[in-house]
């Protein structure tokens, strides 16, 4: 089958504004849309510019705007996307080239909230226990691979590029709620600041958005919980 | 920019990540220490790993150091140097542990222990019966690997340079001296000046058009030290695992096998019962491959077409989900099928890259047959060969040697950065690198690099992959000839500085079209069937001939030059490989 890719271009560099770019292509239904994007640039035009790597949905280098909705291109397939594609950079980021969007905010919310475990009670000399049902405590949040679909989803992300995000707040759950973590108080602190948790509005495009399938709001929930019940 | 460094690693992957967190803890306060990474360190490809992670902790039932050690060696075909093996078997315990006191979540069995699984080739008492050796979390260990190490360099500050893309390696005057780096951002060239360097840029799958391998694994490191004189060694060994989902190549990983899959031809049989008795579907990687293919030329693919299927439904919703939570994602996004209701159909895939760069067991490269160390100069990881892999890698042990080895080479390094004064430079460090890149942007030769390497890939599937003759490796040869000489007309349509991709693949495929000579080349040589490398003209191993490392490097008159040196045997003679 035939489609159409619409495409908005843009290099600070050159250009005064993005505009867009139409491309027509062969393609399977059962390709994905990675697979069209490398085959434009391979086979039409060098100069369009995205990041990739993995093609499989783990790596989290590939989240745009496909459609309208956060997607790891990767990830969706062409039978699932029509006969004509639009696809846009994640907003909310600048933008560095065409679908390349500057991560240094992004990961600046990560690191804010001490995304690392926090213990220093000496460990026993083989591995610390932790039963399976503390393990399932926060098995859903570790499933995030930082593709920052979830916080570019996010209206309030959008109005106010300050607040913390989902993803980080995602990431401040995985340790929080890890029966061998010491920090949560630390974090709690963080999150509980004027550009946290307290920043969701409960929207849920989050969790539409992530393409690990983690209930990014219940996560978010989760702390909101833990905030009021535990330090108020 | 000039930049000034001790410890310079490049890559941060698992390899990458671990040495540079060692380096931080040993000699962090001190000393500088840098890591480059053309990506992001969590894109990396470690995260892709899903099985697990070998190591004889007994969680389950009883196993030794000495067992995984055995298995290793009989794994590797009895090429794999049994100092490095039996180091690398007895650290794992303790690395397992570091990484959980590090916080990695490990999936738990009910006693809260870390849980283990059965794996290809794992055996207990030296060969009786399948081990539960494999730690794993669910079928994302990689990911929970690479993230835990991300945060623990994160918590102990090290320095990085995110998306910078390593061009060459600087030598002079007998000592590694630093490297210079591409700034993706703005296409800036920089030169990092340190008294040590460290390769751990993974491997070079995408030279084969099926792969499980990441678009950015394009073995830079390793055509970098090829291109700066240090011979390759065991080049023709690369691993085509058995379970890829058909023409996708991702992976399905063989703890899908080792939670209870089977294999199944058209008849519906269990066709590995055939080929490895013992263990079965278990069996190594090589022998499942060439066993896949035998099935399939003798008609018995399905519906008799180029694939087979792996069976996971007996296993029930709950195993398949629970323990292989992100293959069954997989096979339901890219296939529409579901494991839990229907076969997944599979064919072998390029997955792991034996050889590359050749170490000793403290990460340092090594020169020449007689291990001649090149001061400075480390690697660690897939790019690199200490070997503890030999001609056919077990699965989990991959996992395994980034972690040992890179955390090794880190030891070493942080001795060696303290006992040296910087290196000298040469004048003009960067003008390989401008050269390359001018020529790539300025010329108008007229080839396009997406056609090349789609070339390649076809070629080397078609004539260097699971089955080789004479006839197919000269045929690879020749067309990789013709490739090259086309590679030398590449222009790049895109001329910016900005996050120039375009130029970027144009030089990754440079790299790729020297490895897969080298590969060739080498494969050639190999008059025997060892591990991975399966000739069909000379279908036997041959230890008179050929129980040894091959080596090979670029002669002055351009053309390759093979060498070879002897396998450190310690305590297991080889002998006949059955399952
Ligand atoms: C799908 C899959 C599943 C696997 N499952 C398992 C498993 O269960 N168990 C197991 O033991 N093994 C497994 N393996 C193998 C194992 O994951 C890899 O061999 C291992 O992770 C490689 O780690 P590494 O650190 O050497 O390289 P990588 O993780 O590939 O990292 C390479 C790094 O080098 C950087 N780099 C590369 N080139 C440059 C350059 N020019 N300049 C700057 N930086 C550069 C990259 O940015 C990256 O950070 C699996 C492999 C695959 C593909
Ligand atoms: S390329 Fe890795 S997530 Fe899409």
């Amino acid at each position: 089958m035939q489609v159409r890719v619409r495409i908005r271009r843009y290099d600070p560099a050159q250009d005064q504004r993005p505009r867009y770019q139409e491309y027509v292509v062969d393609a399977e239904p059962e390709d994905r849309l990675l697979d069209v994007l490398n085959r434009i640039k391979w086979e039409i035009d060098g100069t369009l510019t995205f990041r990739r790597s993995c093609a499989h949905g783990v790596c989290g280098s590939d989240a745009m705007l496909i459609n309208g909705v956060n997607r790891l291109a990767c990830k969706v397939l062409v039978r699932d996307l029509g006969s004509t594609i639009t696809v846009e950079p994640l907003r909310g980021f600048p933008v560095v080239k065409d679908l390349v969007v500057d991560m240094t905010g992004f990961f600046k919310a990560y690191r804010a909230v001490k995304p690392w475990l926090i213990n220093d009670e000496t460990p026993p000399p083989t591995e610390r226990l932790q039963s399976p049902s503390e393990r399932e405590r926060f098995d859903d949040t570790t499933k995030c691979i930082l593709c920052a679909s979830c916080t570019t989803s996010c209206p309030s992300f959008w109005s106010n590029p300050e607040y913390i995000g989902p993803a980080a707040i995602v990431n401040a759950h995985r340790f929080i709620f890890d029966s061998r973590d010491r920090g949560a108080a630390e974090r709690l602190d963080v999150l509980n600041s004027r550009e946290g948790v307290w920043r969701c509005r409960t929207i849920f495009n989050c969790t539409d958005a992530c393409p690990r399938g983690i209930e990014v709001t219940r996560a978010i929930q989760d702390v909101k919980r833990l905030l009021l019940t535990e330090r108020v | 920019m000039h930049y000034e460094f001790d410890a310079v690693v490049v890559g941060a992957g698992g390899a990458g990540l671990s040495a540079a967190l060692e380096l931080a803890r040993q000699v962090g306060q001190t000393h500088r220490i840098a890591v480059l990474s053309k990506l992001y360190p969590v894109r990396s490809h470690t995260g892709a790993a899903q099985g697990g992670i070998g190591a004889a902790l007994g969680n389950v039932e009883e196993d030794h150091w000495e067992w995984h050690a055995f298995d290793t060696v009989k794994g590797s075909d009895y090429l794999a140097d049994q100092d490095a093996v039996e180091i690398m078997c007895r650290e794992a315990i303790e690395c397992v542990y570091d990484l959980e006191h590090y916080g990695l979540p490990f999936s738990r069995l009910e006693d809260g222990r870390i849980a283990q699984r059965r794996f290809g080739g794992h055996t207990r008492n030296y060969g009786e019966g399948p081990v539960h050796r494999s730690c794993y979390a669910a079928d994302r260990t990689g990911h929970m690997i690479l993230q835990t190490m991300y945060q623990q360099c994160l918590k102990h500050d090290v320095k990085f340079f995110d998306e910078f893309h390593v061009l060459d390696l600087i030598i002079h005057q007998g000592r590694c001296a630093g490297v210079v780096a591409y700034e993706i951002a703005t296409g800036r060239l920089h030169t990092f000046h340190a008294k040590a360097v460290l390769f751990a840029t993974g491997g070079f799958g995408r030279m084969y058009k099926v792969t499980s391998n990441a678009l950015a694994l394009t073995g830079d490191g390793v055509a970098i030290a090829f291109r700066r004189g240090i011979p390759l060694e065991d080049m023709e060994f690369f691993q085509f695992h058995p379970t890829g989902i058909y023409r996708l190549g991702i992976l399905i990983t063989e703890g899908a096998r080792g939670e209870g899959g089977i294999l199944r031809n058209n008849d519906g049989e269990r066709f590995m019962e055939r080929y490895a008795p013992t263990i079965k579907d278990l069996a190594p990687r090589d022998m499942v491959s060439r066993a896949i293919y035998w099935e399939i030329r003798n008609g018995r693919g399905i519906n008799g077409k180029d694939y087979v299927h792996l069976d996971l439904t007996h296993l029930g919703r709950e195993i398949i989900e629970t323990r292989l939570p992100d293959i069954t994602d997989f096979v339901r996004t890219y296939l529409g099928i579901d494991p839990v209701k229907e076969p997944i159909p599979v064919t072998p895939t390029a997955h792991y890259a034996m050889g590359g760069i050749p170490t000793d067991v403290d990460g340092r490269v090594v020169t020449d047959a007689s291990n001649t160390p090149l001061p400075g100069f480390y690697a660690a990881g897939e790019c690199a060969c200490v070997s503890v892999h030999g001609a056919n890698r077990l699965g989990t042990n991959s996992l395994l040697d980034i972690l040992v080895f890179g955390r090794r080479a880190a030891r070493h390094m942080a001795q060696y950065i303290q006992q040296v004064d910087m290196p000298a430079m040469p004048d003009d460090p960067e003008q390989w690198s401008r050269q390359t890149i001018a020529r790539l942007m300025e010329g108008d030769g007229g080839e396009r690099h997406g056609q090349i390497r789609a070339e390649l890939q076809s070629l080397m599937m078609d004539n260097v992959s699971v089955f080789r003759t004479e006839e197919t490796l000269k045929t690879a040869l020749e067309g990789l000839a013709g490739l090259k000489e086309r590679y030398g007309r590449v222009t790049v349509q895109d001329k910016g500085r900005r996050f120039n991709t375009d130029l970027l693949e144009a030089i990754e495929l440079g790299n790729l079209l020297e490895l897969a000579e080298v590969t060739t080349f080498a494969a050639r040589q190999r008059t025997e069937s060892r591990g991975g490398h399966y000739r069909e003209d000379y279908p036997n191993r041959d230890d008179q001939n050929w129980l040894k490392h091959s080596l090979v490097s670029r002669g002055e008159d351009g053309g390759l030059v093979w060498d070879s040196k002897p396998v450190v045997i310690t305590r297991f003679q080889p002998q006949e490989r059955k399952y």
